[in-house]
């Protein structure tokens, strides 16, 4: 069931490149039941500049307290990361489907994340932990200064990186990395765009299946509107309700 | 207090607040937020006779105080929902109202004609500002004989309460209103969102796929209020004003103009629950003014 709650931040952590890690209670006391992949949708609080809400991927909940990792991308994510604690926000929440859970608990299993599109791959890395799967993960950034959470994501497998000039693991984007050629049975994939469509398209020529987390732009994010579609095999899907999480068989990715 | 509205004859909304065509999906997609019996009506999103997929992505873009679309009617088509969303909606217990558009006036007949057997479809909002394909892509809602062309197919081929939901986008609204009148429409819906555009600077590109799309939200209300003011000072039939409601204020606002009843249409985007805040917002309003019945403030502009 959705429903729009006030959320009262706890914490808001400062990280470099303007990103921030904000933890938040519900005021009700009462977190409600969510599925790693999907999201959640903001209303920025006294800023015009952003007259409607922002959809945040969850990105962990633990201890009751619901993480949200969240890049100041414009005026929206701006004022957001620039909020302290004690302060409220309005959200309308879980929204969207979740990844898919692998079939099997041996399943070779890769999560590939790049910039903030780490965020929903945390929470799913830390949920297919605990249900006694063994997540890999592959973490690209531009910089060693991009790639954040990493502690975090330890605790849940083995991290490999990337970053653009070499200041930490290999240098290259996530498709330089040796680890995305070994034998996987899915990816998990969520990041900017270009760096989705590489996946998919390694993914398929290595017949691996592949699931990846959009970002298309949205206003209701309840599958009202029909603003945030993508082109699939079935036709224009709500990124909103349909996904945001995709198995890229059926995209129409590989055919641009 | 009174908060019923009669729209049509045997047409009467529980209360003024309708949901508006294309934001509110067919109404389930709210119902963890609204208790959907306690709004005047909902009007479902455009229904056409085939299928269409719409325009391609991106379909929106933020504008100061509103948004522009350029959604472009994608919807499964009338069959899909006489056979399948029907049933669904059927039994929710307020007014569904089905918007239809079309490419022509033959288009509109046909919709009209397949709707016609569905007891629990309260009336048609007709869209006249989609492009009639055989006079070059002009709107019917921006000539008068456009608007009373569509209205006439409706009207001659649906029996129930016909509401023509005229375009901004045109130099006098009043008199395609009253084209719409003349032609059989029983009320009038306005505004649609108005035609826009937005440029992203950095890319240099236009931010929607298709260039121009519908502005709506608060930036287009005082214009929307305008438009209802002059169309029900000039017309017999009930007018539903709508554009940028965000509050109850804002729809007291349209019903002082000369709305008898309102649509919310992006302000559910903002707040998923706005609907019924609405209607609650209207009633407090009556009580605190000791307004009995909305007649006694309808129109007092
Ligand atoms: C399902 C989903 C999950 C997301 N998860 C996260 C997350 O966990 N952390 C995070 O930091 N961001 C996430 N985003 C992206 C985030 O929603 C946008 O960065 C934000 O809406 C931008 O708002 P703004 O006001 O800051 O920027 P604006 O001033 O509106 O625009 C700044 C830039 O952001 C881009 N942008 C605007 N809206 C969106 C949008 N809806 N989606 C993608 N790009 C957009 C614009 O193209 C522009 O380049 C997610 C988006 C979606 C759809
Ligand atoms: C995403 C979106 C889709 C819409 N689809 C339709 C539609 O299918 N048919 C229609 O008559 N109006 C459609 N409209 C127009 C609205 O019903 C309404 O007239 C307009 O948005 C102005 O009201 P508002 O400012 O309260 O949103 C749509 C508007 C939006 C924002
Ligand atoms: S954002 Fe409205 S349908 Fe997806």
């Amino acid at each position: 069931m959705k429903e729009k709650s006030l959320f009262e931040i706890i914490d808001i952590e400062s990280l470099p490149l303007g990103n921030a890690l904000m933890k938040l209670r519900p005021c009700s006391g009462k977190m409600p039941d969510m599925e790693p992949g999907q999201f959640v949708n903001i209303l920025v609080p006294d800023t015009p500049g952003a007259f409607l809400r922002r959809p945040i991927s969850i990105c962990n909940v633990c201890d009751g307290l619901l993480w949200l990792f969240i890049k100041a991308a414009g005026t929206g994510t701006r004022h957001l990361c620039s909020m302290k604690a004690g302060e409220k926000l309005d959200i309308v929440l879980p929204l969207g489907n979740g990844f898919t859970m692998p079939e099997s608990k041996d399943a070779r299993i890769l999560l590939i994340g790049g910039g903030v599109g780490i965020a929903p791959l945390l929470y799913f890395g830390i949920r297919l932990r605990e249900q006694g799967y063994n997540p890999r993960f592959l973490l690209g950034g531009a910089t060693a200064d991009s790639l954040q959470l990493l502690d975090e994501f330890k605790k849940a497998g083995e991290v490999y990186i990337t970053t653009d000039d070499g200041s930490c693991g290999v240098r290259g984007t996530v498709l330089a990395h040796d680890i995305i050629r070994s034998q996987t049975d899915r990816f998990y994939c969520c990041g900017p765009t270009p760096m989705m469509k590489g996946v998919a398209a390694l993914a398929r020529e290595m017949n691996v299946d592949c699931e990846v987390s959009l970002e298309n732009r949205m206003a209701c994010g309840l599958g009202a509107c029909l603003c945030c579609v993508e082109d699939t095999i079935e036709g224009h899907r709500c990124v909103c309700s349909w996904g945001p999480v995709f198995n890229t068989k059926e995209l129409k990715w590989h055919e641009s | 207090m009174n908060l019923k509205v009669k729209i049509a004859p045997g047409l009467e909304l529980r209360n003024p607040v309708i949901t508006a065509s294309g934001t509110f999906g067919y109404g389930p997609e709210y119902a963890d937020f609204v208790d959907l019996s306690r709004l005047g009506g909902i009007i479902v999103k455009g229904t056409t006779l085939e299928p269409r997929q719409g325009n391609p992505y991106p379909r929106i873009a933020e504008t100061p105080s509103g948004m522009l679309n350029a959604v472009g009617l994608q919807n499964p088509g009338v069959d899909a929902f006489v056979n399948m969303t029907y049933r669904i909606i059927r039994d929710i217990d307020t007014a569904v109202i089905v918007n239809i558009s079309g490419s022509s006036p033959e288009d509109y007949a046909e919709v009209s004609r397949r709707l016609s057997g569905l007891d629990r479809i309260a009336a048609i909002e007709v869209n006249i500002s989609c492009p009639n394909v055989k006079s070059g892509g002009m709107a019917f809602g921006t000539s008068t004989d456009g608007a009373a062309m569509v209205t006439k197919a409706v009207r001659e081929n649906y029996d129930g309460p016909v509401i023509v939901k005229l375009s901004p986008n045109v130099t006098d609204i009043v008199s395609i209103a009253k084209a719409a009148e003349d032609a059989g429409a029983d009320a009038l819906s306005l505004t649609n969102t108005f035609l826009g555009m937005a440029v992203d600077v950095e890319r240099m590109k236009p931010l929607l796929s298709t260039v121009t799309g519908g502005l709506s939200g608060p930036c287009i209300r005082p214009i929307a209020v305008r438009m209802v003011w002059q169309v029900a000072k000039a017309v017999q039939v009930p007018v539903i004003g709508l554009g940028g409601i965000m509050n109850g204020r804002d729809a007291l606002e349209f019903i002082m103009a000369g709305a008898t009843a309102i649509q919310v249409g992006t302000a559910n985007f903002i707040d998923p629950a706005v609907s019924v805040r609405i209607v609650d917002e209207i009633r407090e309003f009556c009580d605190r003014h000791g307004v009995a019945d909305l007649s006694e403030i309808r129109g007092i502009i």
